[in-house]
């Protein structure tokens, strides 16, 4: 653990100073070779940033508007059935949405029931192993304006789904 | 995408509607205007940062350099790339960031990475199977450590709190490889 935590942090710096070693002995000018790609970067951020918007609209609009609840009571009955805390139920339907909020439920579900539950103990592998799909969707897609996904978003909800339904699964085995 | 934003939007108004919720609605909309804002300025600052260090790595040609050390490792899973492409330099990056939990470093290299792709393809408005492999990979977030969810679970005392490594581990490797899975099915059957 130490030693993987140790390897992440000396990733960055060792790699930039061995981007800027090769540069300077390459005699490259690697301060206007820098502000010229951070420029293009600008140009990136403002063409992703449409995109995000609208997701987030939705995504907000969605929790906001009760809907979200709704998805919630229709879920509780299902999980009720397998034995899985109703508490994994919010995580479970918000992680592939927000990032942000997400985190505020885990906090939350490991605050009300103890660190050591079996609501915490999923919602953390949850956490950890899912991603916000639809953020990485809209910044990938975005930066290249790709608008033909063919059938790019159906593979990643499914995948989704089950990538939550392992989580529970591997806790629920190993628990 | 398209369907999707349209469904979440209406099931939101009908529910907003149902549930004399319009003002909530209506405030989410302004604070989804402001959040993307945020989230953009965060972007723009790290964006802007690795892509100033990416094109060091561009032009002094050490991208060629790395994305023939780097070939061997993406080439089974990312196969029509040509050698030297800088493709294969931002994919592994990007993987390696996401391996490590270096998230601020992950996002700005997959969008390289999905701009070298798109270098590749040649009909721009569609998306290619290997981009589609890319996003794939990426929204199955495979990663060693899970610093933060670890950190908040040794915050409320959790007794041992590094438990948690090797489920999500396994989640995560399962997950990705039924997602890549998938993928590869829908190419054979659909085309």
């Amino acid at each position: 653990m130490k030693t993987i935590q140790f390897f992440s942090q000396l990733f960055i710096p060792v790699f930039i100073l061995l981007v800027i070693v090769y540069g300077v002995a390459k005699k490259v000018r690697v301060y206007d070779s820098f502000v010229g790609g951070a420029k293009e970067g600008i140009r990136v951020v403002v063409k992703i940033f449409p995109y995000l918007l609208a997701i987030f609209v939705a995504i907000k609009s969605f929790q906001a508007s009760g809907a979200f609840d709704f998805t919630k009571e229709i879920f509780s009955s299902l999980f009720a059935a397998f034995n899985i805390p109703a508490e994994v139920i919010s995580i479970s339907i918000i992680k592939p949405l927000s990032g942000s909020a997400s985190m505020g439920i885990f906090t939350d579900i490991v605050k009300v029931t103890g660190p050591d539950s079996l609501a915490s103990r999923i919602s953390a592998v949850i956490m950890g192993s899912a991603e916000t799909t639809f953020y990485v969707l809209a910044v990938y897609l975005g930066a290249v304006g790709i608008k033909k996904t063919r059938y790019l978003v159906p593979v990643c909800v499914v995948s989704d789904v089950v990538g939550i339904i392992l989580a529970i699964w591997i806790v629920k085995l190993l628990f | 995408m398209n369907a999707i934003w349209v469904i979440l939007i209406g099931i939101s108004i009908v529910f907003a509607i149902l549930n004399g919720r319009l003002e909530d609605f209506t405030k989410s909309i302004f604070d989804a205007a402001r959040s993307a804002v945020e989230v953009s300025l965060f972007l723009l600052g790290i964006v802007a940062l690795w892509m100033g260090i990416t094109k060091i790595i561009e032009d002094s040609g050490l991208i060629h350099g790395l994305s023939r050390i780097f070939r061997p490792f993406v080439s089974r899973l990312f196969k029509n790339i040509p050698a030297d492409h800088p493709s294969i330099t931002s994919i592994t990056l990007n993987f390696l960031a996401n391996l490590f939990g270096l998230g601020n470093a992950a996002t700005p290299l997959g969008i390289q990475a999905m701009q070298d792709l798109q270098s590749l393809n040649k009909d721009s408005e569609k998306i290619t199977y290997e981009m589609m492999l890319f996003v794939v990979i990426n929204t199955a977030s495979i990663q060693l450590i899970p610093f933060t969810v670890i950190g908040i679970l040794s915050d409320f005392g959790s007794k041992n709190p590094s438990w948690v490594v090797f489920p999500t581990f396994l989640a995560t490797v399962l997950s990705a490889a039924f997602a890549v899975g998938t993928l590869w099915v829908c190419r054979k059957i659909l085309r």
